[in-house]
């Protein structure tokens, strides 16, 4: 089976400007890549390094974090914080093996809606590129090490508890 | 539809439902494909498919549904829900369900209407569906809260439409301060000569809404002042005003204007704004004649009591009113409002951004609100059409688009300058008998009776030359150049290049945002578009409102606008305020924080990061808490406190984890 | 006379403190011993393996396991444990959460091999010798455990009941810890057992820490003379404190050190590191990007930092590549 990877990339955007924009593309019809799954906060301010990193963990290929432009947040500087946060994560992902813009991190106003439009072509087209992240599946090859040991010990074991809970 | 009985009970039940809206989704989405894979996922206890889920019938069968399947949780797949969101959630609170347990997908603005792939469209509203299936389940009971509004307004910006809406506003009953930085109402407009298309006298039709303004007992009038600040929100603002001192106390000058004719300076001496530099005043002045209120000022840069303290100050012993105080000083008041209208209005292009068209070089060039002034029977030449040098032109060249419709300065039209500049050629050519030569890209004039004036200047021997004037320049290539100005420009029509002296050249500004407009929406948490003009929170269906409630705004601060469009906004703009205020209480979404007081550690860390005040430590309980009336709902608190100690409501770690698996699950 | 309850204690991938600390329950200590019967403790007591595998499944009351797990005999022996267990305990960071071993997730197994045993300044093994898991001498095979390529905490290895945090747990929560398993009075599984709340509640320098930190840099303890009684992060080092669970009395802090995090996260928390840098850079002052980095700058190895004790644990478990 040879059908080409296209990636998942999770996108957390911000209601009052990366939302509208990305309303404002759909209302204009324009076309872009299916890649992207909108995951809707009310300032990109809410958004947890936590989440960035589930994403990934749960099997993301890429993470698109979209907020206002700085100087513009609905809310006065929530995308400051964001900002502030993000370029940590982004040394924090680099040293785990997750870079060359794997995540990242854009500033769209309400009226940008090309600019969805181009962020999201841009980042499908370079993520399918760098190919799967696949975490899940690598967690999976990862516990093989320990299963071949785990079902040699718990032979005939009714008793699941010594199984690993990954 | 697809029914489930025989589901397990310990998941929510909820109802799912497609909208196919007309074609609009159903065109790319397989609709029916989603609809039967939401009905096989855990907990889904109806799905259905619908082809207008918005519509009546549409809201009914939700009802309708949750009363029958006795359904827990709501999921609706359709457009934005910054469209429907709200239509939803009274579709489910009419079937007794919390408005708040429901969750609405969007297949239409962010998939049907964005891909050209069926199946990969398919795929995507599947993975959206399941996310949002999975996320209501941890939905909570919500309840909106509602505060009061307070029935006062202010009003940013004196000039035609603030003028407008304070008036409306106050007729209507209400409180208005209307704050205006000058030192007089009257804005663009009372600098204007005759306005287009009926050239009625500007003064004459702006001058009795001023004296209205004044007069009206609903109406406080704070000019020579500006907005320093902007706390709060909707219905419930805290406005910090700053009132720049005039050296004279208002409310004892009755504007007789002796002390002007008794100021040590025997003549004007200094270049005067108003009438944009062309003519001059004296330190102690008023800007013209009906200016509102009626008070004059002291210039602290020109005045010499004020400079050195060594003055006879005969200015104020002629004052029998006792009202000069040369100690006064800046002014800082409180207002408490529950609506704000923005009309700050606009300024015009400066034209040294555009040296090839000789401003400042050539004396004979000039903007056409210096010409306003100039023509104006009340301007620095009473109204004579004669020029720097004392001379009067025999030829005029008037220059639209100086700043409009041109990559290199500004994008837009300016919309107003094609009819201004009709204007202005009537007015010139009816006070100097001058030939008259207008170049333009377009003729504009799409307003009502606006044709019409263009035709009857067509009539009146003005010359029309469709081209961009390249440059003017005074370097005289054959004799009837010398002395002259020459406009060198291509007649797109004719087809050539042609070289027209005239005597006086006139640059049509376009129109542009305040200088500091950037500072003072951010000031009043507003958005701006990449122009700088204040953004509206839907350029059709809602021009007045802002992203920010109970903060709108009207005439040209949004964009350029001629006098009977900022009119009608400015009125659009007063009644979205009254409805707020006569609705009396204003409903605030639930969406907010709050901190759960058994976790939080005192660690401070949320504390200084809203901007709205809402987050405070209390220092008994050592633990900080939110004031939920406060909070706006941003959730930068619930994501930075590092106990996971705060929860957003809709918004929580638990539901956005979810969604975060659901999208991403096989 | 009825049978004293059982208590077996082992130790994988670990320093020895957490044995210490059992040892530091000093006079207490005795109580424990006087109560239960100890049949399982490497480090003290000389039972064999063959010994634990002779009792009967769930006979010993209560395993207390530490220690990351790291080869394959100590999953061998955490699952025999499990077996003849009622109760495990994870007793330590390094069981909870892969601890300080769990940093060598940061690198690949070959890379610390290659160092350890070729590159390494202090080594002499001109022949590039590798250890085997296997290898035959005199017609006896001789084996070692296979070291694996991932660090991993003890519940990703086997089911655990109960979590005891720290590095190591304190006296006073391994004491509170044994009497609640010996009286019975035992919370719901899963537990950990130490406060849901945050360390700042209980450290001393709370009151001196401002609303607004406005951080402007960060600084490592050796270049700051600490202020004893000034709340550590509002002096530009990066304390856990705000993000890693309470109960150890803020001991660091106590001993003019910044919390490091070893209580871990509170349950409301899935990944302390994140969390941490979710808060402590909201704080910080600029807000131009260059300004911001050389703020950043100030911390060199975030995931060594934010992540001194909790690797395995962390959503993304090791390095990639």
């Amino acid at each position: 089976m040879s059908e080409q990877f296209e990636p998942k990339i999770v996108a957390f955007f911000c209601n009052w400007c990366t939302y509208t924009a990305a309303d404002l593309a759909g209302v204009s019809r324009l076309k872009y890549a299916p890649n992207a799954r909108v995951i809707r906060v009310m300032c990109s301010g809410r958004v947890d390094p936590q989440f960035v990193l589930d994403a990934f963990a749960k099997g993301a290929d890429g993470v698109l974090l979209g907020g206002c432009h700085p100087g513009d947040c609905h809310y006065a500087e929530g995308n400051y914080k964001t900002l502030r946060r993000m370029r940590m994560l982004t040394r924090m992902l680099k040293d785990m093996g997750i870079y060359d813009g794997r995540f990242r991190l854009e500033w769209i106003s309400g009226a940008e809606g090309d600019k969805v439009k181009s962020v999201i072509n841009d980042m499908t087209k370079k993520v399918r590129a760098l190919g799967p992240l696949d975490l899940p599946g690598k967690f999976k090859n990862w516990d093989k090490e320990i299963e071949e040991l785990e079902a040699q010990v718990n032979k005939g074991d009714k008793d699941k508890e010594a199984v690993h809970a990954g | 539809m697809t029914e489930n009985k025989s589901k397990k009970e310990t998941l929510p039940r909820v109802g799912f439902y497609i909208c196919h809206c007309g074609s609009n989704i159903a065109s790319m989405i397989d609709v029916l494909e989603v609809q039967k894979y939401a009905a096989a996922l855990p907990g889904v206890a109806v799905s259905r498919e619908y082809k207008y889920m918005c519509s009546d019938p549409g809201q009914e069968m939700i009802a309708k549904d949750i009363k029958e399947h006795k359904l827990e949780r709501l999921v609706v797949a359709a457009c934005s829900p910054n469209l429907h969101e709200e239509t939803f959630r009274k579709a489910a609170a009419k079937g007794g369900l919390n408005p708040f347990f429901f969750q609405m997908v969007n297949i239409r603005e962010h998939a049907a209407w964005v891909h050209e792939d069926k199946k990969s469209a398919t795929e995507k509203a599947k993975d959206l569906a399941r996310a949002a299936i999975a996320r209501v389940r941890f939905h909570k009971s919500l309840d909106k809260k509602r505060v009061a509004v307070d029935p006062n307004v202010l009003v940013v910006g004196g000039g035609i439409a603030g003028i407008h809406a304070a008036l409306t506003l106050a007729n209507a009953g209400k409180k208005v301060t209307l704050v205006e930085r000058e030192a007089t109402i009257g804005g663009h407009m009372a600098a204007f000569d005759k306005t287009f298309p009926t050239l009625d006298c500007a003064a004459c039709i702006l001058t009795p809404k001023m004296s209205a303004v004044k007069s009206h007992p609903n109406i406080t009038l704070w000019t020579y002042s500006e907005v320093s600040k902007v706390e709060g929100y909707v219905g419930n603002y805290k406005v910090t005003v700053t009132r720049k001192p005039r050296f004279v106390k208002e409310d004892l000058c009755v504007g007789c204007m002796e002390c002007i004719d008794a100021c040590v300076f025997k003549e004007p001496k200094f270049k005067d704004k108003f009438n944009q530099g062309l003519g001059k005043r004296k330190p102690v002045y008023i800007d013209f004649p009906q200016a509102t209120p009626k008070v004059v000022l002291v210039d602290p840069e020109t005045c010499i009591q004020l400079k050195t303290g060594k003055c006879k100050q005969p200015c104020a012993a002629a004052c029998d009113r006792k009202a000069f105080d040369f100690n006064q000083k800046a002014e800082t008041k409180e207002l408490q409002v529950g609506a704000i209208v923005l009309s700050t209005g606009f300024k015009t292009y400066d034209v040294a951004r555009s040296p090839q068209y000789g401003y400042g070089r050539y004396p004979g060039v000039y903007t056409a609100l210096e010409v306003e002034r100039l023509v104006n029977a009340s301007g620095p030449t009473s109204g004579e059409v004669v020029l720097r040098d004392g001379t009067h032109p025999k030829a005029v060249g008037i220059i639209h688009c100086v700043g409009s419709r041109d990559a290199k300065t500004n994008k837009w039209c300016s919309r107003v300058c094609c009819m201004y500049s009709l204007k202005l050629a009537h007015l010139i050519k009816e006070h100097s008998g001058a030939e008259v030569y207008n170049f333009y890209i377009d003729m504009r004039a799409p307003g009502k009776a606006y044709e019409e004036f263009y035709d009857k200047l067509l009539g009146e021997g003005v010359h029309f030359i469709r081209g961009r004037v390249d440059e003017v320049t005074d370097w005289a290539m054959t004799p009837e150049e010398e002395g002259k100005l020459v406009l060198r420009v291509e007649d797109t029509l004719a087809g050539f290049v042609r070289r027209i002296p005239v005597d006086m050249v006139v640059l049509s500004t376009g129109l542009e945002p305040q200088p500091d407009a950037q500072e003072v929406r951010r000031r009043f948490n507003i958005g701006c578009g990449s122009e700088g003009f204040f953004q509206e929170r839907h350029p059709k269906l809602a021009p007045v409102n802002t992203f920010t409630d109970g903060i709108y705004i009207a005439g040209a601060c949004q964009a350029p606008r001629d006098i009977p469009d900022t009119v009608a906004q400015a009125g659009a703009a007063a009644a979205e305020a009254l409805s707020l205020i006569d609705a009396g209480f204003v409903e605030l979404e639930p969406n907010t924080s709050h901190i759960v007081e058994e976790e939080c550690s005192g660690c401070k860390t949320c504390v200084p990061l809203c901007p709205y005040s809402a987050i405070t430590f209390d220092e008994a309980k050592k633990k900080a808490t939110i004031n939920e009336v406060l909070c706006k709902g941003c959730g930068v608190c619930a994501a930075a406190c590092p106990s996971g100690s705060i929860r957003q409501n809709l918004f929580e770690d638990d539901e956005i984890f979810s969604e975060i698996e659901g999208v991403l699950a096989k | 006379m009825p049978d004293k309850p059982k208590v077996a204690f082992y130790w994988c991938a670990s320093c020895g403190g957490c044995e210490e600390a059992v040892v530091d329950l000093a006079e207490d200590i005795l109580k424990v011993v006087a109560a239960v019967d100890i049949v399982l403790w490497p480090v003290a007591m000389d039972f064999k393996k063959e010994d634990v595998e002779a009792r009967p499944d769930k006979s010993i009351v209560a395993g207390f396991i530490n220690g990351a797990i790291r080869t394959s005999e100590q999953e061998e022996w955490v699952r025999l444990l499990r077996k003849k267990c009622q109760v495990i305990v994870s007793f330590g960071a390094c069981a909870n959460s892969g601890g300080i071993p769990a940093l060598a997730n940061q690198f690949q197994k070959e890379s610390i091999l290659k160092y350890v045993y070729d590159d390494c300044p202090s080594i002499d093994n001109p022949g590039k010798i590798r250890p085997q898991t296997e290898c035959v001498d005199e017609g006896r095979t001789l084996t070692l455990p296979e070291l694996r390529n991932v660090v991993r905490s003890l519940d990703q290895v086997i089911d655990v009941d109960y979590y005891l945090p720290g590095c190591p747990p304190t006296p006073k929560i391994i004491m509170n810890a044994v009497l609640a398993l010996l009286s019975g009075k035992l919370p719901p599984k899963g537990t950990v057992l130490s406060p849901e709340i945050a360390l700042c509640e209980e450290c001393k320098r709370k009151d001196s820490k401002p609303a607004d930190l406005a951080l402007t840099e960060f600084k490592r303890p050796h270049q700051v003379l600490i202020d004893p009684e000034k709340c550590l992060l509002a002096q530009g080092l990066v304390c856990m404190g705000p993000a890693t669970r309470g109960g150890c009395e803020a001991l660091c802090p106590g001993g003019n050190m910044p919390c490091t995090g070893c209580f871990g996260p509170t349950t409301r928390v899935k990944d302390q590191g994140a969390k941490f840098v979710s808060s402590v850079f909201s704080n910080i002052a600029p807000k131009e990007e260059a300004e911001i980095d050389a703020v950043l700058d100030g911390i060199p190895d975030p995931i060594g930092t934010f992540y001194r004790y909790g690797l395995s644990k962390s959503m993304l478990r090791r390095k990639l590549n």
